[in-house]
This record gives structure tokens, sequence and C-alpha cells, in this order.
């Protein structure tokens, strides 16, 4: 695609694990740096990919300060570290004795789009899980209070808040997508939900497309890891609570975390941390406490209580099994 | 004296300052510092003893893998639980499509870009390197991305997401799988194989497998593999005498690698290359020092240490506690593992430099992927899928235990200690702090210090390319660092 100006993106590392990088560099069919430049897309300096390094990446960052280099969009993965005591030295940006906190609230105001790539930049993520040693903070947001390292008010140059393209890690199609469409001037304020989260990931639950879906319907539950059935009455899955597209398009070529047989853990919703517990569904009187979005308790329990019982006898011996015991078979005679 | 510092120090996992002291055009001190500090054990601490699966694998995105095998060694240990066989098979491919992801991103996209600088502009080769390898712009990008992503279907097939899993275990994987999921597994493996062989070795993995010695190598590069990319790199570093440059501190630990039904597919132990000799790793004798750390003090010992930040701490430079074995400075990574485990090139190359250097450890991780890959295919056809993939698991009982594995970039063990079903105490030591501790309480520098110390960096100061490859010869995982 050809365009009059080069569409600039800085991408720097904070409070974080580097995840999303290795998420992004699995995109594209030639590579990560091929579909950019299909697109005009000018990486102007990434921490684990570009040439510069030191002085010369400091030459960069302070031209963009400056005002000196146009800077379409600022993508920052990790949380920003607050501490110790709102100096924000738990995160210094090597070789320029200035924190990531600095470093963040001085570059924002230049960026046209400002991005949280991961939870982490999005809400604040695992390093703002209690204690919260170092005082970690999303780029906007704090869970889901806007109390983020930018303030609740920050509005990149768009007028657009903090485009907050949650998980832990993020899909790399979300972040891929998102950079295009901006590329390309077509993402605006109604393409972010409440959160600030892309819609076109977030307008889905996890759950839609699960291939556990049958269990769910039956609340055939496995009881234990590695089973085959519905890993949410016992094992803490959450992905009828979490937004995602996670089992529409799959990870890795063909997976999600469903499929694997691993619990959600509601990785892409402002405050997963704060989870005790992560593998078990927490239960009141035997109900789980997180019951599907929009469900209202009493007909979620009558409705389970009616599938449990019309459960068919496949799907009852398959959810316990680690292997599929009974494969469906047309024609025959039914069996509860 | 004058004092130069380096960062942001780009093209490695995470953020690193170096400090250097250099007279007359040689570096008399380095001073290496990790930069980022989040506070994992403090955030694991009085969490319900499976929690650690979700929460320690996010120190890293590199190798969250490793993180996660470690949390299920130590639950493993706790509960008391033997894996299944299939589970550990399929552990041990997952983890193996990580670690040789990570040493392709590594020779790829961190290390060899630094060729291609304006710093090598006169050299012979520079025009194919350049064209080959420059960051962001090389040839290889085009395939080694895609080939990488392919492998990492792997993950896609065993663990669903990456990074940051929770199909791993203690005595297993979630999910069985099936005989179109193994020929998959299988297949994708195969075309992962005929990308190394035709690309990065341009020659059969066993080629590269059996080489034994370093002239072996030098005429693998001239004849056999000379159209690959590891033959690129066996030329430059002639040229380059990769193999004078950051020399360790002597000792290489590897804490044992792919866990598999019959043991370690690499054993735990340890190398003396001034010695030339291998020997037990007596894991009872890793110490953490606080010293130069910003950290407050501790008990020496990993099961009994806390961690808790003091950034007021007089003479302290860094995040990063420093490990030490018997009150030694220990390197960790693939050459360790390679020497550990005995394999004849890797001895040899440690026998005639004398000590590691930057040509070595980029030397055995390539050597390793090759290994690795034909290892993975041998895993994926042992599997017998009409037995279980997941054993059953007790729950964690009170009282210390450890747990380790190889990541890529070395040694990672986790201290543990659970009390009525939760952590009462957490501490990690990963590869990289070993790799880039800071001094200890003796003054003796950590292994990156220590091989920078004495290099010739004449005028160019912060600019000399010689610093970089050393730094990134090491590979280092700051994240995990000081995590």
């Amino acid at each position: 695609m050809r365009r009059a100006k080069p569409f600039n993106v800085l991408w720097l590392q904070a409070g974080g694990c580097g995840g999303c990088t290795m998420s992004i560099l699995e995109r594209g069919a030639s590579g990560w740096f091929e579909e950019l430049r299909g697109f005009g897309v000018n990486l102007l300096w990434h921490p684990s990919v570009s040439e510069e390094t030191g002085v010369e990446a400091r030459a960069i960052l302070s031209k963009i300060e400056r005002g000196d280099l146009a800077l379409d969009a600022l993508c920052i993965e990790g949380s920003i570290l607050h501490g110790p005591d709102g100096s924000g030295f738990f995160n210094r940006l090597a070789g320029t004795g200035r924190s990531m906190l600095d470093w963040t609230r001085a570059l924002a105001p230049r960026a046209r789009y400002c991005v949280a790539i991961g939870s982490c930049a999005a809400f604040g993520g695992i390093p703002a899980a209690t204690p919260d040693p170092t005082d970690a903070r999303g780029l906007q947001y704090l869970g889901s209070d806007r109390g983020g390292a930018l303030g609740a008010d920050y509005v990149s140059r768009s007028g657009l808040p903090v485009i907050n393209i949650s998980g832990c890690a993020p899909h790399p199609g979300w972040i891929m997508e998102t950079l295009l469409a901006l590329s390309l001037g077509v993402f605006d304020r109604a393409d972010m939900d409440s959160l600030g989260r892309p819609r076109l990931f977030a307008d889905h639950l996890a759950h839609h497309g699960c291939g556990r879906n049958e269990f769910y319907e039956f609340k055939a539950s496995a009881e234990r890891f590695s089973e085959r059935g519905c890993l949410m009455e016992n094992l803490g899955c959450k992905a009828t609570q979490a937004v995602g597209d996670c089992n529409q398009r799959s990870w890795n070529g063909g997976g999600s975390c469903t499929q694997a047989g691993s619990t959600c853990i509601a990785c892409t919703s402002p405050g997963f941390e704060t989870t005790r517990g992560f593998l078990q569904t927490a239960k009141l009187a035997g109900i789980p406490i997180g019951l599907p979005l929009d469900m209202p308790k009493a007909w979620f329990v009558a409705l389970a209580a009616l599938s449990k019982s019309a459960t068919p006898r496949r799907v009852r011996e398959n959810s316990r099994s680690d292997r599929l015991e009974l494969p469906p078979v047309p024609g025959a005679k039914k069996q509860r | 004296m004058s004092r130069i510092v380096i960062g942001p120090f780009n093209r490695v996992e995470g953020d690193l300052e170096v400090t250097l002291d250099v007279d007359a055009g040689t570096v008399r001190q380095a001073y290496v510092s990790a930069p980022l500090y989040r506070g994992f054990e403090q955030i694991l601490i009085g969490r319900p003893a499976e929690d650690a699966l979700a929460i320690a694998p996010r120190i890293c995105g590199i190798c969250s893998v490793s993180q996660s095998l470690a949390v299920a060694a130590v639950l493993r240990a706790a509960g008391n639980a033997r894996a299944a066989p299939n589970g550990l098979l399929l552990t041990n491919i997952a983890h193996a499509a990580e670690n040789i992801a990570d040493h392709l991103t590594h020779f790829y996209v961190f290390f060899m870009p630094d060729f291609a600088r304006e710093a090598y502009a006169r050299r012979p080769w520079f025009e194919s390197v350049e064209r080959r390898f420059k960051a962001t712009r090389g040839t290889n990008l085009r395939e080694t991305l895609p080939a990488r992503a392919g492998l990492l279907q792997a993950m896609g097939l065993i663990a669903g997401k990456w990074p940051h899993s929770l199909a791993f275990r203690p005595a297993g994987v979630t999910r069985a799988i099936e005989l179109g999921e193994q020929m998959r597994l299988l297949a994708l493996l195969a075309a992962f194989r005929d990308f190394l062989e035709k690309t990065l070795f341009a020659a059969p993995l066993e080629a590269v497998i059996a080489l034994e010695t370093g002239d072996a190598l030098e005429n693998f590069a001239e004849g056999q593999g000379a159209a690959g990319d590891f033959a690129a790199f066996l030329r430059v570093a002639r040229e380059v005498r990769l193999d004078q440059l950051g020399r360790g501190p002597g000792l290489l630990m590897s804490s044992g690698a792919y866990l598999g039904p019959n043991g370690h597919q690499f054993p735990s132990g340890l190398y003396d290359s001034a010695a030339g000799a291998a020997g037990p790793l007596p894991f009872d004798a890793i110490r953490e020092d606080v010293s130069h750390a910003w950290m407050r003090d501790s008990a020496a010992e990993p099961a009994n240490a806390e961690t808790i930040p003091d950034v007021s701490r007089e003479g302290a430079y860094s995040f990063a506690k420093a490990p030490r074995l018997a009150g030694r400075a220990v390197e960790v990574g693939a050459l360790a593992r390679q020497a550990v485990a005995g394999h004849p090139l890797i001895r040899d190359l440690l026998t005639r430099a004398g000590a590691s250097s930057v040509f070595s450890r980029v030397a055995a991780r390539l050597l390793e992927i090759a290994i690795l890959t034909q290892t993975a295919e041998n895993w994926a056809r042992d599997l017998r899928l009409a037995e279980p993939f997941c054993a059953q698991d007790g729950p964690a009982r009170d009282g210390p235990v450890t747990g380790f594995v190889e990541a890529a970039r070395g040694a990672l063990g986790h201290w543990a200690t659970f009390r009525d079903g939760h952590i009462l105490r957490y501490q990690i030591v990963a590869p990289t702090t070993w790799n880039f501790s800071p001094r200890d309480a003796n003054g003796a520098p950590g292994p990156l210090e220590f091989a920078l110390r004495g290099l010739e960096v004449g005028d160019e100061g912060a600019s000399s390319v010689a610093v970089q490859h050393i730094v990134r010869s090491f590979d280092p995982c700051m994240v995990c660092t000081a995590h």
C-alpha cells in the first residue's frame, strides 16, 4: 500500500515481560517487518529489533520529545511503575537517568495515537497485583479506574484516549489490526469499548466458539485438568465473562487456552491479577460466583439443573475423560 | 580514567545499562545494571500454591514456558506427584519449541545485526552480511520469522496460547492429543527441519550434530554448509576473532534440561573450562549476595531469602542479586548445558580457547537448535496415545521444595515453601541473574562484568561494537534477571 507519508511508530517497553513483542513477532506471512512496510508503517525504534542502541536510540527519543520527529503511534508495553515514592526508579530507561514514567509523560503528548500494548500497559496487569510492590499502573487506567500514569483526562493529538489492546499477552492480530486501522485513519472512538479496548476483539467473549461448548451447554464439567469437559464449573474458567475472540481466531496457528484444556483467567479484563485461586471456581452454596456475563443467577441455576439432568451419556462420559470415549454416532439410540 | 554509560542497551530481552571505566583505551572495570524491578516474589507470597502457575510465567515473555516448568517442578515436589510420561514428552516438545525460537530470535534478530553496522563497512564480507542480517531489513527475516511462527504452532497445539500458558501441570499437560495432532506435530517439525537444512545450516541436521572439533567446524563452513547462515557467522567470527572476545570466568553450570520418563536429556553438572573437567552440581551451595543490589539484607540461602527492594542501599547499582556457587560466579546457557552434557565440539572449542567466548556461546546455541529439533521429532514419535497425558497430582504439602529447569539462557531455579496450601516463601534465580550479576561482597564481578574487563575499546568508547558482541553473546533476559 502506498502512502504519501510514513506512519511513524515508536514502541517502548516499560514494566513488562516482553511477551507482547514475542506475540507480534509471529505476525505476517513474510514476517512482521514486511507487513509493516507493506502498509507504509515505519518503526522509528523498537527495543528488541532496532539497530540503534545507546546514544543512537537516545537521539531518536530526544528528537521525538522535542517535536522534531513526527510520532503517529506511541506503543507502550508493560506497566508504568510509579514507585518507590512516585519516583519511577523501579523502571529507568537505561542510559537516560530518567524513569519510564517520566519518558511516558514526556512522549505521550507528542503522539497522534497512544496505544497500550497488553494488559500491563492498559490496566496495570500482573505487576499491580497485591501487594503492588512497585505502584504499577496502566497508561490511563489502574484496574477499571482512570488512575493511570497519563491521567484520567489524557487524550492524544488525535483526541482519542489511550487505546487499550489488553491481553496477557494479546493476540498478534489484535495488535496489528489495530495499528493498521490507525495507520489507515479508519479507527475512531466508536471502535473502542467503554474501557478503551478495540472492539475488533472486545465485542466477543472468549467463550464464543469454544470447542468445549457442548459440555458447557449440558454443564458436563471437568473435575480435574486434562478432562475434556467444561472448565467453568470447577476449574476457574472465566471465558463466559472475559472479552476476546480467542476461540474464533486461533492462537499460534490453531489453539486457545480452553482448547488446550487450560482455564481462561480473563487476561483481557482490568484487575484480572486480583484473582486468588486462578485454577478453582469460587462458589457460594455450590453455585459459581462468577456467572456468565448478563445471565441472571436464578435462570443460570434453573438452566444448569435442567441441562445436567438432560445430559446425554456420550457428553457426560466424555466430559470426565481425557479422550473421546464415545464418539457421536448419527442415528444411534438416544441415551441419557 | 573515564566513565561511559551505555543504554538503552537494546536487542536484548528487556533493558540493560552497562557502565565502563576506561583507561588508555582499555576497559578496567564494568558494572552491569538491571534497571527494572517488578516484585514477583513479593506478589507470589500468601497466594494459593497453584496460583504460581498463573503468575510466575509472566515474569518473562520470551521464556515463559521455562518459568511455568519451574513452578510445575516445585508443585510436583510439594505434591509428591509423578508426571505421566506422555505429559513429560509433550512438555519437552513445547519447551524445545520455545527454546529453539529463542535461539533463533537471538541469532537473527538480536546478535547478527551488529555485523551489519557501519563499523564493519570496509570488511570484505560486509555487503553480503548487511544484505542478509541488517536489523529489521535483512533478507533472512522474510524466512526466519515465518519459520519461527511455524515452529510455535507446536505451542498452539500443545498449550493453546503462548506466551503465558496454563497447560503445564505438575503431573503432565492439560490435554491429551490425538493421532491427527501427533501427525501435525511431526509435520510442523519436519517443515522446521527443512527450513534449518536449507537456510540456517544448508546441511542435514545430522551433519551439524556430528561435528566434533573446531577443525571440523572450519571445514563445514567452507564445504558442506558453506551456503548457510551458520557458515556466514563462522566466517565472520574467524575474521573478527570472536573466539578471543568476551572470555568468561571459567565455571559453567547446567541444572539439567528436558526431564523425560528416563531422566534428563541434558544432565545437570558443573564444567570447569580451565581444567577441562566436569562434575556434579552442588545445588545446596547456591547463595545470593545483595551487597551491590538495591535489596535489603536477607538470608543468603534462596530457600530462606526474601526479596525486598531498598533503593537507598550504599554502593548498589542493580536490582539483580548476585548468585554465587560456593562463592564463585558461574556462567550459564546453551554453552554450559552442552559442555556439561559433553558434546565433543563444545568441549573442543572450550579446550582450545581455555574459556568461554563470544564465539563458543553463539556456536553452542546453533548446535543446540540442531540437536533439539532432532530430539523433538523423537519425542513426538515416542508418544503413546493410548496412555494418559496427565497423572494425578496432590495438594502442596507444607515445607520447602525446589524446582530446577534449564531455560534457553541457562539454569533457572525456584525455591518455595508452602504452608496450608499457600505460598510462604518464594525465591527465583534466573539464568541472567547468574550471567549479569553485579559484584559480590568480595568485590568479585559477575560473568559479564568479568568478560568485559580488559577489552580494548580504543577511541571508540561507548560505540565499540565489541562491547555489543560480548553483551549480546550471553543472550541476556533482563526481565527475568531481577523480576
